[in-house]
């Protein structure tokens, strides 16, 4: 296959940033997307020109660091990462555009990626269960329905790589920070912090400068994982009940 | 023959760290003997931790609950995404709730056996002992643990084992343990006591007077590379599979932090002893980057197969019953499909070899699931491996309840790493080894779902409490400062190293480099070795080592966001470390769990061990790039366990 690349390139996060276009040929449909950017860079490389940075890892989609917008959508066209997205589902000739995660709380830091910290951020503010390393009662001690387990998974499946926050119209993290509430939320041992952590991981959610929810929906559309919509008015009312019991100061 | 196969032996090694005793006791001994560090004088000493997997996270936020000040590395942009998160299979516990016979001794018995008898008893006992309180913890964190409907937690079977006592959550059990640990983690930044330094790379160890000190280490973002002094220093930094270029680990995992600390005077233990697990997705073509494991319980109900004659290009479909060969049924017709790893991966190598492999290249085998469906119905096996088949088909765009899966051997998992003793302490005071990093578990093979245990163990449990003892031992306040001679000189060499990448200016990328000595440690270090093999490669690397030194190209600068240079880096250390792993595996001329010598194997063709000869752990020490290392022996005693051979015929 011969396409043809329109990538963002900036140098830093202050810089000003671009689209650049480049010709690869000898794609095959078999490549992974993030293989047919290596074959660029490869030969970027060889040429003396500065190769596109991307953060990559694990290549199996889990790890969450892949983060690409491909031709407008966040991971491209198909329903998993952008690791997972193979060239098959282009076609020989096609113009494709490849941009970082836009968001104004994950600037850019160089070409196509960006810094995720604030979600670390939200974590840190809540989205744990206090139970020092030793402490913890005999596993069996508190059965847990399976319904709860289940519907805790679900939640927990989420990879943090912020697709739900490149694909919201309002740049919003919502979902990310729900999906977490609720994987806690769900299970008896999340309960006696179930009220302080909604409240705070919001709040820093707020603070790290994430857009409000209009409930678009694009978010659980773009989730690799499938987190759901749902996810998030489950968290709207976990709030008004936390909101209603724990006078805010 | 090259000089640097010439090696010396130095003064055998002996763990003095594990008590005497009966082997159920020493673990509490240890921890009573071990001395305390007072609460209110832990804040004053600083542990470095690098790397945020399940080891690394695990140890990070239990040491900071205890009150030292720890400061955390991970080369990542978040302590996340460590690549514990892809083991997907489960976790081992000794919690005998099924009742069907499993008990502490049965899972450090298993440990050992499955091991081929090249661990250690002590470590592997204490291991079976943690591993139920592992499962305690995991629950409490809100890890979902998959469960029955009465709300207990659900376990199910795994390879090489009678009983069922592997806990799982769906096939992301270590992506749920590794966000409990990155869980804890948080609370512990977030009240201040772990400083955490992502997207940061360690580059160097910082040795002075004896002791482990601290770390040099570049920020990957702005290039900056700076000094790290502590009290303690724990490797936390994985595997070294990557080694092959192409292998299950994540693109970016590496060995530049043991292979520094190794070039500091941290022994190697057992570099040889990797781990090829028998189903992946076969390489479709050169542009290959990484392999993709497919579950091992696939060939519970999957038969493996290929033609009967070579070369034989037909579709699946297009060759008759009676055309097929299922090799592993027909030659371990007691085990069948179910052999060890180690085996299944060496019998689908043989059968490529032979010209009968099948897919493109010829690097594959059938993994048939034709009789499964006309057996159990196609709900039935979407029910149990509907997930695998859908993310096989998203790779290879095959639909496997049509057309049989092909895969083939990839390096997963490598049990060698630095030699520790009982604590988990190198050779270099002040400098501990966890997880994948270190050697101590696993002997020459390791069990499925035992990764993730160890990788646990060792960091919620073990090392807070040996490392305490050594911060005891070591209290004065005498943390040298960045302008310390020896620091200073460090982060010189650091900076050089790598100005000397960029200066180059050759017309080859750190990839290229990368490919190739993964091609030829595949070819003559990987699933069958022999001594012409390795010594071919013994001569090649100093060759290919040199051309790198002359040809690398390496776009850009040093003080900036450079993911060019961080390959390089990382591919210096590979060009030595696959150096060391062919002498290792030349040197061990027996055949052991994953380290499988031709000239050492039974008349049936299955591995023989030679206890005599090679019932020791080898430690290597380092002389010098290129020169000839010391090999230093730690004999092992098998008081428990008596080592048999193995078969499965």
């Amino acid at each position: 296959m011969k396409l043809t690349l329109r990538i963002w390139r900036q140098h830093d996060t202050e810089a000003p940033g671009g689209m650049a276009t480049y010709d690869v040929d000898g794609i095959s449909p078999g490549m992974s997307f993030l293989e047919m950017l290596d074959t660029l860079n490869e030969r970027l490389t060889v040429e003396g020109e500065e190769p596109v940075a991307f953060d990559h890892d694990c290549r199996e989609g889990i790890c969450g660091a892949c983060s690409l917008v491909i031709n407008g959508e966040a991971h491209g066209p198909e329903r998993t990462t952008a690791c997972q997205l193979h060239m098959r589902s282009f076609r020989d000739g096609d113009t494709i555009d490849v941009e970082p995660w836009r968001a104004a709380a994950f600037p850019v830091v160089r070409d196509l990626v960006v810094d995720r910290a604030a979600f670390d951020r939200i974590i840190q503010s809540g989205g744990y269960v206090s139970v020092p390393t030793g402490s913890a009662p005999e596993a069996h001690a508190t059965p847990v329905p399976k319904a709860a387990a289940d519907s805790a998974f679900e939640h927990a499946e989420c990879i943090g790589c912020g697709a739900c926050v490149a694909a919201c119209p309002n740049g919003s993290a919502m979902l990310f920070t729900s999906a977490k509430v609720n994987h806690l939320g769900a299970l008896p041992q999340g309960a006696p912090e179930r009220e302080t952590r909604v409240l705070d991981m919001v709040a820093q959610m707020d603070a790290e400068g994430f857009g409000g929810c209009t409930l678009a929906g694009e978010c659980a559309t773009a989730c690799p994982k499938g987190i759901p919509l749902t996810s998030i008015t489950a968290m709207n009312r976990e709030w008004l009940r936390a909101s209603r019991k724990v006078p805010r100061s | 023959m090259t000089d640097y196969a010439r090696y010396t032996t130095g003064d055998p090694l002996a763990d003095t760290k594990a008590p005497d005793g009966p082997i159920e006791q020493r673990w509490d001994t240890r921890r009573f003997t071990a001395k305390l560090v007072n609460p209110a004088n832990r804040r004053k000493h600083t542990v470095i931790v690098v790397g945020t997997g399940l080891a690394g996270g695990s140890a990070g936020a239990t040491l900071a609950e205890q009150g030292y000040h720890v400061v955390q590395f991970c080369y990542q942009d978040s302590p996340r995404r460590a690549h514990s998160i892809a083991a997907q299979g489960g976790i081992n516990a000794a919690k005998n709730y099924r009742n069907d016979g499993d008990s502490i001794h049965r899972l450090f018995y298993d440990t050992v056996k499955g091991g081929d008898f090249r661990s250690r008893e002590s470590n592997v006992h204490r291991l079976a002992q943690i591993s139920v309180e592992i499962i305690d913890q995991c629950v409490a964190q809100g890890v979902p643990f998959a469960r029955e409907y009465g709300g207990l937690l659900d376990t199910r079977s795994f390879g090489g084992v009678q009983v069922s006592r592997t806990f799982y959550a769906r096939g992301q059990t270590g992506q749920q343990l590794l966000l409990g640990a990155y869980q804890a983690l948080s609370r512990q930044i977030a009240a201040g006591n772990v400083e955490l330094h992502a997207r940061t790379e360690m580059l160097d160890l910082l040795v002075i007077d004896g002791r482990a000190r601290g770390i040099v280490a570049r920020d990957l973002v702005t290039g900056e590379i700076s000094a790290y002094v502590a009290d303690a220093v724990v490797l936390a930094s994985g595997g070294y599979g990557n080694v092959f270029y192409l292998s299950t680990n994540a693109m970016n995992s590496n060995a530049t932090a043991i292979w520094r600390a190794h070039r500091r005077g941290a022994h190697f233990a057992n570099p040889c002893f990797t781990q090829i697990h028998p189903t992946c997705i076969p390489r479709t073509g050169d542009h290959q980057s990484k392999l993709t494991l497919m579950s091992e319980s696939l060939r519970n109900d999957g038969r493996i197969w290929v033609p009967k004659a070579k070369g034989d290009t037909r579709p699946a479909a297009g060759i008759p019953e009676e055309e097929r060969d299922y090799y592993l049924e027909r030659v371990y017709p007691a085990f069948g499909n179910l052999v060890p790893r180690d085996i299944a991966s060496r019998a689908a190598k043989n059968v490529c070899d032979e010209g009968r492999g099948v897919g493109p290249g010829g690097q594959g085998v059938y993994l048939d699931f034709a009789d499964a469906i006309a057996r159990l119905g196609r709900k039935a096996v979407e029910a149990k491996y509907g997930n695998l088949f859908e993310m096989y088909e998203r790779i290879t765009a095959e639909d496997p309840y049509e057309v049989p899966m092909r895969i083939y051997p990839a390096v997963h998992y490598t049990m060698g790493g630095l030699w520790v003793d009982y604590d988990l302490q190198t050779t270099i005071p002040g400098l501990f080894a966890i997880g994948e990093a270190n050697f101590s578990d696993h002997g020459a093979n390791r069990l499925g779902a035992s990764a993730l245990m160890q990788g646990l163990a060792d960091g919620y449990f073990v090392l807070p409490a040996t490392v305490n003892d050594y911060l005891a031992r070591h209290p004065g306040n005498d943390t040298p400062g960045p302008e310390h001679p020896a620091v200073a000189a460090v982060l010189a060499e650091a900076k050089e190293r790598l100005h000397r990448l960029v200066g180059v200016g050759g017309d080859r990328s750190a990839d290229s480099f990368h490919r190739e000595i993964g091609e030829l440690m595949w070819e003559f270090c990987g699933m069958a070795r022999n001594e012409e093999g390795l010594r071919k490669a013994l001569d090649r690397i100093p060759q290919i080592r040199e051309e790198f030194w002359r040809r690398i190209k390496v776009p850009g600068t040093e003080g900036e966001f450079n993911q060019s240079l961080e390959r390089a880096n990382r591919v210096v250390d590979y060009l030595e470390l696959a150096e060391l792993m062919c002498l290792d595996a030349l040197h061990r001329a027996e055949s052991c769990g994953g380290h499988f010598r031709e000239e050492s194997q039974t008349p049936d063709g299955e591995a023989a061990r030679r206890d005599d000869d090679f019932s020791y752990a080898a430690a290597w020490e380092f002389t010098g790039t290129g020169s000839a290392p010391v090999l230093h022996r730690e004999d092992l005693a098998f008081a428990y366990v008596h080592p048999t051979q193995r078969s499965y015929a």
